[in-house]
C-alpha cells in the first residue's frame, strides 16, 4: 500500500478506460473505482469487455488510453510492481497440468520470490482446509474440474496479494462446488484481500458487495445488488441485467 | 537466480514426465547416425553398365574384364549394337555406357591411339562426373597394363603420389559423422526451448507467468538453461555413439568441442526462443524454424563443399551458425586443431548468441 492509495482506500482506480482493437472498442470510456477489502463483481454477457477490462487491470494488456491506478500504482508506467501485489486466476485452465499438486504450488510460489518452508506451510495448510492433503502428490490431470479450480485460486492468493482478479472462476463447474468456491472467496476476502471477479452468472451477483454491469463495452449500471434491484425494479439481478440489455438494444435499434 | 533455478526444475520434471521424451532424445541421435552415416554417401556404387564390344578382340575383352573386376561396377548388359544401350540409358536403366569401336586391338598393337566411347547419364552432374573419374581410372590401369608389355623402354610420364591428410583413407564416414553431431545438437537446441514456449502460449499457462513479477531475462534464461543442458548431454551420447560405434577418431581436445558447442546452442537456441516470442502457435513456429534450418543445413557444407558455392551464398554464409560449428566441429575432430585455431569463429559465435538472446528477451513480451 502506497500513499496514493492510502488517502482514499481505493485499490483500483480507473477514468475515462478505453480500449481498442483497430475499429473496434472493447472497452468504452470504463470508470470505476474499487475499494480495499470489496468483493467487486464485473457483470456482463460474453463478449462484453469483461476479460479485456480484467487483463488491462493486471498488466497482461496495455489500455488505448484512461487513467488506470491498481494497488496505487500506474498501469503504464509500474505494471511490474503491480504485479507483485495482485493474484490472478485466467479464464483458460492455468495451472500445469503434467505437473503434481505440490510441484504448482512449488513453481509458482517460487516465482513470487516466496521462500521454500513458507510455500509449503502455506500450501499444506490451504490443501488441509480444502481436506484433499492426500492429493499433494497427484497429477493436476488426473483431478476434477472442481477440485482444480479450488487448486488454481489457492495458487492465485498463494503469496498473499492486495487483489486477486478472477475471470470467470465458476465456468463448467456444477453448483454445489461453485457455492463452495464462494465460500473460499468470503474467506479471502475477509483475510483483507481484495476480489474482482467477472461473471456471467446472475445469481453470483449477489454474493458481490458491489457489481457493474457492462454491456457491449460499457459500463451500463454499478452498485450494491440491493440497489441495483430498487432502481430497476427488478426481483432478481438477472431481471436487472436483462432489463438493461434490452433498454440497450432499443437505443441501438433508434 | 531462484528465479531461474524454479523455472529449470518445473522444465526438466515437464520433460522427464513425458513419456515421449527421452526415448526421443536418445534415440534420436542413434536413428540420425545410423540412417544418415551408412545411407549418405559420397561413393557411387554399383554403376549399372552397359558394353557394346565391337571389336570382340583379345584387347577388347582385357578392358572388359577390368571393368567386370570392379567392386564399382555392375554390367547390366551387353550387346553387340549400340543403341540397345542407347535405349536403356534412356529410360534410366543404366548409368553408363561403354562402346569399343571396330579395330581397337589393332591401333593398340599398331602402336597408334586407340579410342572408346563413354556415354554418361549426367541428370545428377557430380554423380556423372565422379562415374566418369571411375570409369577413366579403370582404363588408366588398363593402360599401364598395355604400356608395360609393348616392348622398349617406358615412355617418360609425371608421376603424382597422393597423400591425402586428414581422413586417410577417404572415409565419408569420418566426414559425415561430425557434421551429423552439429545437426543433431541443432535439432534439439531449435525446437526443443522455442517449442516449450510457444506450446505454454497455446495451453494459456504463459498468462500465469506473464502476470507474476518475473522479469523477462529471468523466463527467457529458465527456458534456455534446461535445453541447454539436455543437448549437451545429447553431444555427449552422440559422441560416445561415433567413437564407440563407428570408431571415428576425435584427435582434438573434447573439452573443446564442448566449449563450442555450449556458445553455438546459445545461438540457435537464442534464435529458437526468439522465433517463438514472434509466433502464437507451434503451427507457426515450426514452419518458421524449418524455414531456417533448411536453408543454414543446405548451405552448411554438410553435405557440398562449400567452397564451391558463389560469392553471394558465401556472404550469406557468415550468418550461418551451422556452417561455423561443422568446420569448427571438423576442424577439432579430424585435424585436431587448437584453441588458437578456432579462437576467432568462436567469437563470431558468441556475438552471434548474445544478440540472438538479446533479441529474444527484447521481443518477449509480458504485456501485449
Amino acid at each position: 500500500m502506497n500513499e496514493a492509495e492510502e488517502k482514499n482506500g481505493k485499490v483500483i482506480e480507473a477514468v475515462e478506460l478505453v480500449k481498442r482493437f483497430g475499429n473496434f472498442v472493447a472497452n468504452d470510456r470504463l470508470t470505476f473505482s474499487v475499494q480495499r477489502g470489496e468483493i467487486f463483481g464485473f457483470l456482463g454477457a460474453n463478449g462484453a469487455g469483461k476479460t479485456t477490462a480484467m487483463r488491462i487491470l493486471c498488466g497482461l494488456s496495455k489500455p488505448t488510453s484512461g487513467k488506470i491506478r491498481v494497488a496505487g500504482y500506474d498501469v503504464y508506467t509500474q505494471s511490474e510492481k503491480i504485479k507483485q501485489r495482485i493474484g490472478y486466476m485466467s479464464q483458460r485452465f492455468s495451472l500445469y497440468e503434467d505437473l503434481t499438486v505440490w510441484e504448482n504450488f512449488r513453481f509458482f510460489g517460487g516465482i513470487y520470490r516466496m521462500k521454500s518452508a513458507l510455500i509449503r506451510e502455506r500450501a499444506d495448510r490451504m490443501l488441509g482446509r480444502l481436506g484433499i492433503l492426500e492429493l499433494r502428490d497427484t497429477v493436476i490431470a488426473s483431478l476434477p474440474p472442481g477440485i482444480r479450480q479450488k487448486l488454481a485460486f489457492s495458487i492465485a492468493i498463494l503469496h498473499e496479494p492486495e487483489i486477486v482478479f478472477l475471470d470467470e472462476p465458476t465456468g463448467g463447474v456444477d453448483p454445489v462446488t461453485r457455492r463452495q468456491f464462494w465460500e473460499m472467496i468470503y474467506e479471502a476476502a475477509a483475510s483483507g484481500i481484495t476480489v474482482f471477479v467477472t461473471t456471467h452468472y446472475m445469481d453470483e451477483a449477489e454474493y458481490c458487495n458491489r457489481i457493474s454491469i457492462m454491456v457491449d463495452g460499457k459500463i451500463e449500471a454499478l452498485d450494491t445488488p440491493e440497489q441495483l434491484k430498487k432502481t430497476y425494479n427488478a426481483g432478481s439481478m438477472n431481471d436487472v441485467f436483462l432489463k438493461l440489455a434490452r433498454r440497450n438494444e432499443e437505443q441501438k435499434k433508434e | 537466480m531462484r528465479t531461474i533455478f524454479y523455472i529449470m526444475q518445473k522444465e526438466f520434471i515437464q520433460v522427464f514426465r513425458n513419456r515421449m521424451m527421452l526415448p526421443i532424445i536418445f534415440l534420436m541421435p542413434l536413428m540420425q547416425l545410423l540412417i544418415l552415416s551408412y545411407a549418405v554417401t559420397f561413393e557411387i556404387k554399383n554403376i549399372r553398365l552397359h558394353i557394346t564390344d565391337n571389336d570382340n578382340s583379345v584387347a577388347s575383352r582385357a578392358l572388359l574384364e577390368h571393368f567386370r573386376s570392379s567392386e564399382f561396377y555392375h554390367i547390366f548388359g551387353e550387346s553387340a549394337d549400340a543403341s540397345f544401350g542407347m535405349e536403356q540409358l534412356k529410360k534410366g536403366d543404366i548409368h553408363q555406357q561403354l562402346v569399343i569401336l571396330p579395330g581397337f586391338e589393332k591401333q593398340i598393337v599398331t602402336g597408334s591411339t586407340a579410342g572408346v566411347q563413354v556415354i554418361t547419364d549426367a541428370i545428377n552432374g557430380s554423380a556423372a562426373a565422379l562415374m566418369n573419374a571411375y570409369t577413366l581410372s579403370v582404363i588408366e590401369s588398363y593402360n599401364r597394363e598395355v604400356l608395360s608389355r609393348s616392348p622398349g623402354p617406358p615412355p617418360k610420364q609425371v608421376q603424382v603420389s597422393r597423400r591425402y591428410w586428414f581422413n586417410p583413407a577417404l572415409d565419408y564416414k569420418t566426414y559425415m559423422i561430425p557434421g551429423i553431431l552439429v545437426l543433431l545438437v541443432t535439432l534439439i537446441g531449435m525446437f526443443l526451448a522455442g517449442m516449450n514456449v510457444v506450446r505454454e502460449k497455446e495451453i494459456g499457462t504463459i498468462e500465469q507467468i506473464n502476470v507474476t513479477p518475473i522479469r523477462k531475462v529471468q523466463f527467457i534464461a529458465g527456458k534456455l538453461l534446461p535445453f541447454w543442458i539436455i543437448a549437451l548431454a545429447e553431444l555427449a551420447f552422440g559422441l560416445a555413439l561415433a567413437v564407440l560405434l563407428f570408431n571415428i577418431p576425435i584427435v582434438g581436445n573434447i573439452f573443446l568441442i564442448f566449449l563450442v558447442a555450449s556458445v553455438y546452442l546459445v545461438v540457435v537456441m537464442g534464435l529458437g526462443l526468439f522465433i517463438s516470442t514472434i509466433t502464437n502457435t507451434q503451427q507457426q513456429s515450426m514452419f518458421l524454424s524449418w524455414f531456417f534450418l533448411v536453408i543454414f543445413i543446405l548451405m552448411s557444407g554438410l553435405f557440398t563443399p562449400v567452397e564451391s558455392m558463389p560469392r553471394w551464398a558465401l556472404q550469406l554464409n557468415t550468418i550461418n551458425p551451422i556452417a561455423y560449428f561443422i568446420r569448427i566441429m571438423r576442424m577439432i575432430m579430424l585435424k585436431g586443431s587448437g584453441f588458437q585455431d578456432i579462437v576467432q569463429p568462436l567469437i563470431y559465435l558468441s556475438v552471434y548468441g548474445i544478440t540472438m538472446l538479446s533479441l529474444a528477451v527484447w521481443r518477449y513480451r509480458k504485456t501485449s
